[in-house]
Protein backbone atom coordinates (compact mmCIF):
# COMPACT_ATOMS: atom_id res chain seq x y z
CA UNK A 1 0.00 0.00 0.00
CA UNK A 2 1.46 3.58 -0.81
CA UNK A 3 2.21 6.28 1.53
CA UNK A 4 -0.27 8.26 -0.24
CA UNK A 5 -2.85 5.22 0.19
CA UNK A 6 -1.88 5.19 4.31
CA UNK A 7 -2.18 8.69 4.83
CA UNK A 8 -5.88 8.63 3.34
CA UNK A 9 -6.86 5.91 5.42
CA UNK A 10 -5.53 7.59 8.28
CA UNK A 11 -7.00 10.79 7.94
CA UNK A 12 -10.58 8.78 7.41
CA UNK A 13 -10.26 7.33 10.56
CA UNK A 14 -8.71 10.10 12.53
CA UNK A 15 -11.59 11.37 14.47
CA UNK A 16 -12.21 7.73 15.73
CA UNK A 17 -8.80 7.55 16.74
CA UNK A 18 -8.98 9.56 20.20
CA UNK A 19 -12.50 9.74 20.22
CA UNK A 20 -13.33 6.37 19.79
CA UNK A 21 -11.28 5.40 23.19
CA UNK A 22 -13.02 6.50 26.27
CA UNK A 23 -9.94 6.53 28.23
CA UNK A 24 -8.38 8.81 25.91
CA UNK A 25 -10.94 10.69 26.03
CA UNK A 26 -11.23 11.38 29.46
CA UNK A 27 -7.11 11.94 29.45
CA UNK A 28 -7.98 15.00 26.76
CA UNK A 29 -5.48 12.97 24.42
CA UNK A 30 -5.14 15.17 21.44
CA UNK A 31 -3.45 14.49 17.86
CA UNK A 32 -1.53 16.70 16.27
CA UNK A 33 0.27 14.99 13.53
CA UNK A 34 -1.08 11.49 11.79
CA UNK A 35 1.90 10.48 9.04
CA UNK A 36 2.23 7.45 8.24
CA UNK A 37 6.23 7.70 9.66
CA UNK A 38 5.47 9.87 12.99
CA UNK A 39 2.21 10.25 15.27
CA UNK A 40 1.89 13.55 17.60
CA UNK A 41 0.13 13.65 20.25
CA UNK A 42 -0.09 15.69 23.51
CA UNK A 43 -2.23 15.24 26.82
CA UNK A 44 -2.87 18.92 27.83
CA UNK A 45 -2.05 20.08 31.37
CA UNK A 46 -5.01 19.12 33.27
CA UNK A 47 -5.02 19.72 37.32
CA UNK A 48 -7.00 16.46 37.86
CA UNK A 49 -4.40 14.32 36.40
CA UNK A 50 -1.62 15.37 39.09
CA UNK A 51 0.07 12.76 40.31
CA UNK A 52 2.30 14.75 43.05
CA UNK A 53 -0.02 17.77 44.94
CA UNK A 54 2.87 19.38 45.96
CA UNK A 55 4.82 19.73 42.51
CA UNK A 56 1.81 19.80 41.00
CA UNK A 57 3.42 17.75 38.46
CA UNK A 58 0.99 14.72 36.17
CA UNK A 59 0.97 11.81 36.93
CA UNK A 60 3.40 8.90 35.33
CA UNK A 61 0.17 7.34 33.98
CA UNK A 62 -0.34 10.21 31.78
CA UNK A 63 2.72 9.28 30.41
CA UNK A 64 2.23 5.75 30.32
CA UNK A 65 -1.21 6.35 28.41
CA UNK A 66 0.17 9.42 25.97
CA UNK A 67 3.07 6.50 25.22
CA UNK A 68 0.87 3.69 25.10
CA UNK A 69 -1.77 5.64 22.58
CA UNK A 70 0.91 7.18 20.37
CA UNK A 71 3.01 3.83 20.08
CA UNK A 72 -0.72 1.73 19.56
CA UNK A 73 -1.14 4.62 16.70
CA UNK A 74 2.58 4.29 15.15
CA UNK A 75 2.05 0.48 14.90
CA UNK A 76 -1.40 1.09 13.27
CA UNK A 77 0.22 2.87 10.83
CA UNK A 78 3.05 0.69 10.07
CA UNK A 79 1.01 -1.96 9.18
CA UNK A 80 -0.59 -0.07 6.67
CA UNK A 81 -3.66 1.18 8.54
CA UNK A 82 -5.10 -2.06 7.82
CA UNK A 83 -4.78 -3.57 11.89
CA UNK A 84 -5.21 -2.67 15.22
CA UNK A 85 -2.61 -4.44 16.97
CA UNK A 86 -2.41 -5.36 20.35
CA UNK A 87 0.44 -4.02 22.72
CA UNK A 88 2.78 -7.06 23.75
CA UNK A 89 5.11 -5.09 25.98
CA UNK A 90 5.74 -1.06 26.79
CA UNK A 91 9.10 -0.31 28.55
CA UNK A 92 9.50 3.35 29.65
CA UNK A 93 12.61 5.25 31.12
CA UNK A 94 11.36 8.68 33.21
CA UNK A 95 14.08 10.51 32.89
CA UNK A 96 12.45 13.84 34.25
CA UNK A 97 9.21 14.75 35.50
CA UNK A 98 6.83 16.66 32.92
CA UNK A 99 6.89 20.96 34.02
CA UNK A 100 3.75 21.35 35.99
CA UNK A 101 1.30 24.02 33.58
CA UNK A 102 3.04 22.32 30.50
CA UNK A 103 1.21 19.69 27.63
CA UNK A 104 3.24 16.55 27.43
CA UNK A 105 3.87 16.00 24.06
CA UNK A 106 4.58 12.21 22.94
CA UNK A 107 6.46 11.67 19.21
CA UNK A 108 6.20 8.34 18.28
CA UNK A 109 7.20 5.99 14.89
CA UNK A 110 7.44 3.21 13.76
CA UNK A 111 10.99 1.10 13.69
CA UNK A 112 10.31 -1.88 11.84
CA UNK A 113 7.05 -3.97 10.70
CA UNK A 114 7.40 -7.35 9.83
CA UNK A 115 4.52 -9.74 9.19
CA UNK A 116 2.04 -9.86 12.32
CA UNK A 117 4.88 -7.64 14.77
CA UNK A 118 5.53 -4.07 14.86
CA UNK A 119 8.21 -2.31 17.12
CA UNK A 120 7.39 1.14 18.03
CA UNK A 121 10.19 3.80 19.43
CA UNK A 122 8.67 7.14 21.30
CA UNK A 123 9.64 10.45 23.06
CA UNK A 124 8.02 12.18 25.31
CA UNK A 125 8.90 15.60 26.09
CA UNK A 126 7.13 19.21 27.48
CA UNK A 127 8.00 21.21 24.46
CA UNK A 128 11.98 20.79 23.31
CA UNK A 129 12.21 17.02 21.92
CA UNK A 130 15.97 17.14 22.78
CA UNK A 131 15.12 17.39 26.74
CA UNK A 132 13.06 14.33 26.31
CA UNK A 133 10.54 13.68 30.01
CA UNK A 134 10.19 9.72 28.60
CA UNK A 135 11.98 7.56 26.12
CA UNK A 136 9.48 4.26 25.34
CA UNK A 137 10.03 0.93 23.65
CA UNK A 138 7.05 -1.17 22.38
CA UNK A 139 5.99 -3.96 20.61
CA UNK A 140 2.51 -4.52 18.67
CA UNK A 141 0.98 -7.70 17.31
CA UNK A 142 -1.52 -8.64 15.23
CA UNK A 143 -4.01 -10.87 17.53
CA UNK A 144 -6.97 -12.59 16.71
CA UNK A 145 -9.14 -10.54 18.96
CA UNK A 146 -7.66 -7.65 17.81
CA UNK A 147 -8.34 -8.83 14.13
CA UNK A 148 -12.22 -8.98 15.01
CA UNK A 149 -11.73 -5.86 16.29
CA UNK A 150 -10.79 -4.21 13.32
CA UNK A 151 -13.66 -6.34 11.14
CA UNK A 152 -16.06 -5.02 13.70
CA UNK A 153 -14.56 -1.47 13.57
CA UNK A 154 -14.53 -1.35 9.75
CA UNK A 155 -18.42 -2.76 10.02
CA UNK A 156 -19.31 -0.04 12.21
CA UNK A 157 -18.06 2.81 10.71
CA UNK A 158 -18.16 1.55 7.14
CA UNK A 159 -14.24 1.41 6.35
CA UNK A 160 -14.05 -1.77 4.87
CA UNK A 161 -14.38 0.21 1.41
CA UNK A 162 -11.30 2.41 2.02
CA UNK A 163 -9.09 -0.56 2.20
CA UNK B 1 4.50 1.80 56.78
CA UNK B 2 3.02 5.07 56.72
CA UNK B 3 -0.59 5.76 56.63
CA UNK B 4 -0.44 9.26 55.77
CA UNK B 5 1.50 8.47 52.62
CA UNK B 6 -0.66 5.82 51.83
CA UNK B 7 -3.50 8.53 51.85
CA UNK B 8 -1.19 11.09 50.35
CA UNK B 9 -0.91 8.44 47.34
CA UNK B 10 -4.66 7.95 47.44
CA UNK B 11 -5.46 11.95 47.34
CA UNK B 12 -3.47 12.50 44.46
CA UNK B 13 -6.07 13.64 42.07
CA UNK B 14 -4.72 11.39 39.10
CA UNK B 15 -5.05 8.59 41.42
CA UNK B 16 -8.75 9.39 43.14
CA UNK B 17 -10.24 10.41 39.41
CA UNK B 18 -10.05 6.79 38.43
CA UNK B 19 -11.11 5.46 41.93
CA UNK B 20 -7.91 3.24 42.76
CA UNK B 21 -8.37 1.36 46.14
CA UNK B 22 -6.23 -0.06 48.36
CA UNK B 23 -6.85 -3.82 50.78
CA UNK B 24 -3.91 -3.99 52.90
CA UNK B 25 -4.11 -7.24 55.10
CA UNK B 26 -1.80 -8.23 57.04
CA UNK B 27 1.14 -7.98 55.28
CA UNK B 28 -0.12 -7.59 51.62
CA UNK B 29 -1.68 -5.21 49.87
CA UNK B 30 -4.19 -5.59 47.05
CA UNK B 31 -5.01 -2.76 44.67
CA UNK B 32 -8.19 -2.75 43.16
CA UNK B 33 -9.08 -0.67 39.92
CA UNK B 34 -13.05 -0.53 39.30
CA UNK B 35 -14.46 -0.70 36.22
CA UNK B 36 -15.90 2.43 34.57
CA UNK B 37 -16.59 3.44 31.24
CA UNK B 38 -13.57 6.36 31.01
CA UNK B 39 -11.00 3.38 31.44
CA UNK B 40 -11.74 1.93 28.48
CA UNK B 41 -9.05 1.92 25.07
CA UNK B 42 -11.09 0.18 22.69
CA UNK B 43 -14.92 -0.26 22.96
CA UNK B 44 -15.05 -2.51 19.91
CA UNK B 45 -13.15 -5.32 21.84
CA UNK B 46 -14.13 -3.93 24.71
CA UNK B 47 -11.07 -3.60 26.53
CA UNK B 48 -9.82 -1.45 29.04
CA UNK B 49 -7.00 1.04 27.21
CA UNK B 50 -3.32 -0.47 28.01
CA UNK B 51 -2.01 3.00 29.74
CA UNK B 52 -4.86 1.81 32.21
CA UNK B 53 -3.36 -0.84 33.13
CA UNK B 54 0.45 0.48 33.02
CA UNK B 55 -0.91 3.20 35.22
CA UNK B 56 -2.78 1.40 37.95
CA UNK B 57 0.40 -1.25 38.25
CA UNK B 58 2.75 1.77 39.02
CA UNK B 59 0.26 3.14 41.23
CA UNK B 60 0.04 -0.39 43.48
CA UNK B 61 3.81 -0.53 43.02
CA UNK B 62 4.09 2.70 45.39
CA UNK B 63 1.34 1.69 47.20
CA UNK B 64 3.33 -1.48 48.56
CA UNK B 65 6.71 0.27 48.81
CA UNK B 66 4.92 2.72 51.18
CA UNK B 67 3.49 0.12 53.22
CA UNK B 68 6.55 -1.70 52.99
CA UNK B 69 8.73 0.23 55.02
CA UNK B 70 8.62 4.34 56.60
CA UNK B 71 9.07 7.00 53.66
CA UNK B 72 9.63 10.25 53.89
CA UNK B 73 7.99 10.96 50.27
CA UNK B 74 6.32 9.18 47.83
CA UNK B 75 8.08 7.13 45.16
CA UNK B 76 9.37 8.47 41.69
CA UNK B 77 9.38 6.01 38.67
CA UNK B 78 12.26 5.43 37.05
CA UNK B 79 11.54 2.50 34.49
CA UNK B 80 8.93 0.48 34.21
CA UNK B 81 8.50 -2.59 31.30
CA UNK B 82 5.13 -3.57 30.84
CA UNK B 83 3.91 -6.86 29.52
CA UNK B 84 0.75 -7.15 28.24
CA UNK B 85 -0.12 -10.80 28.79
CA UNK B 86 -4.05 -10.79 28.01
CA UNK B 87 -6.87 -8.30 27.11
CA UNK B 88 -7.83 -6.84 29.81
CA UNK B 89 -11.76 -6.98 29.68
CA UNK B 90 -14.39 -4.15 30.82
CA UNK B 91 -14.75 -5.66 34.76
CA UNK B 92 -12.46 -5.06 37.68
CA UNK B 93 -8.69 -5.29 37.91
CA UNK B 94 -6.45 -6.29 40.79
CA UNK B 95 -2.98 -6.18 41.44
CA UNK B 96 -0.31 -7.31 43.77
CA UNK B 97 3.33 -6.11 44.12
CA UNK B 98 6.39 -8.00 45.18
CA UNK B 99 9.25 -5.55 46.52
CA UNK B 100 12.20 -7.75 44.72
CA UNK B 101 14.87 -5.49 46.17
CA UNK B 102 14.47 -2.04 48.75
CA UNK B 103 17.69 -0.12 49.00
CA UNK B 104 18.67 2.93 50.16
CA UNK B 105 17.48 4.64 47.40
CA UNK B 106 16.31 2.67 44.61
CA UNK B 107 13.84 -0.14 44.50
CA UNK B 108 12.66 -3.19 41.93
CA UNK B 109 9.08 -4.15 42.07
CA UNK B 110 7.18 -6.80 40.22
CA UNK B 111 3.25 -6.39 40.35
CA UNK B 112 0.90 -8.74 38.26
CA UNK B 113 -2.95 -6.92 37.42
CA UNK B 114 -5.65 -9.84 37.30
CA UNK B 115 -9.22 -9.55 36.76
CA UNK B 116 -11.08 -13.30 37.41
CA UNK B 117 -8.41 -15.17 37.92
CA UNK B 118 -5.52 -14.44 39.67
CA UNK B 119 -3.74 -17.49 38.00
CA UNK B 120 -4.40 -15.72 34.05
CA UNK B 121 -2.52 -12.36 34.60
CA UNK B 122 -3.77 -9.70 32.21
CA UNK B 123 0.04 -7.70 32.84
CA UNK B 124 2.59 -7.52 34.59
CA UNK B 125 5.11 -4.62 35.28
CA UNK B 126 8.97 -4.59 36.26
CA UNK B 127 10.24 -1.22 37.50
CA UNK B 128 12.75 0.98 39.52
CA UNK B 129 11.36 3.71 41.97
CA UNK B 130 13.45 6.48 43.41
CA UNK B 131 12.72 6.17 47.36
CA UNK B 132 13.64 8.14 50.23
CA UNK B 133 13.82 5.75 53.43
CA UNK B 134 12.27 8.08 56.41
CA UNK B 135 15.59 9.01 58.56
CA UNK B 136 15.94 7.72 62.10
CA UNK B 137 14.66 10.63 63.56
CA UNK B 138 11.42 10.84 61.88
CA UNK B 139 10.04 7.12 62.39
Amino acid sequence: MSEEKIREVLESVAPLLVDGSPHAVALGLKIDQLEPDCIIMHAPYSPDLVGDPETGILHGGVVTALLDHACGLAAFAGLGAQDTPATLDLRIDYMRPAQPGLDVIAEASTVRAHGLVVFVRATAHDGDRDDPVAIAQAAFMVTKASQAATERAKKAFGQGETT
Amino acid sequence: MSETLLQTLLNTPYVSKFGVSFDYRGDELTGLLPYKENLVGNPLIPALHGGAVGAFLEITASASLIVSQPLDRLPKVIDVAIDYLRPARAADVYARAQVARSGRRVANVRVEAWQGRRGAPVATLHGHFMITPASEKTR
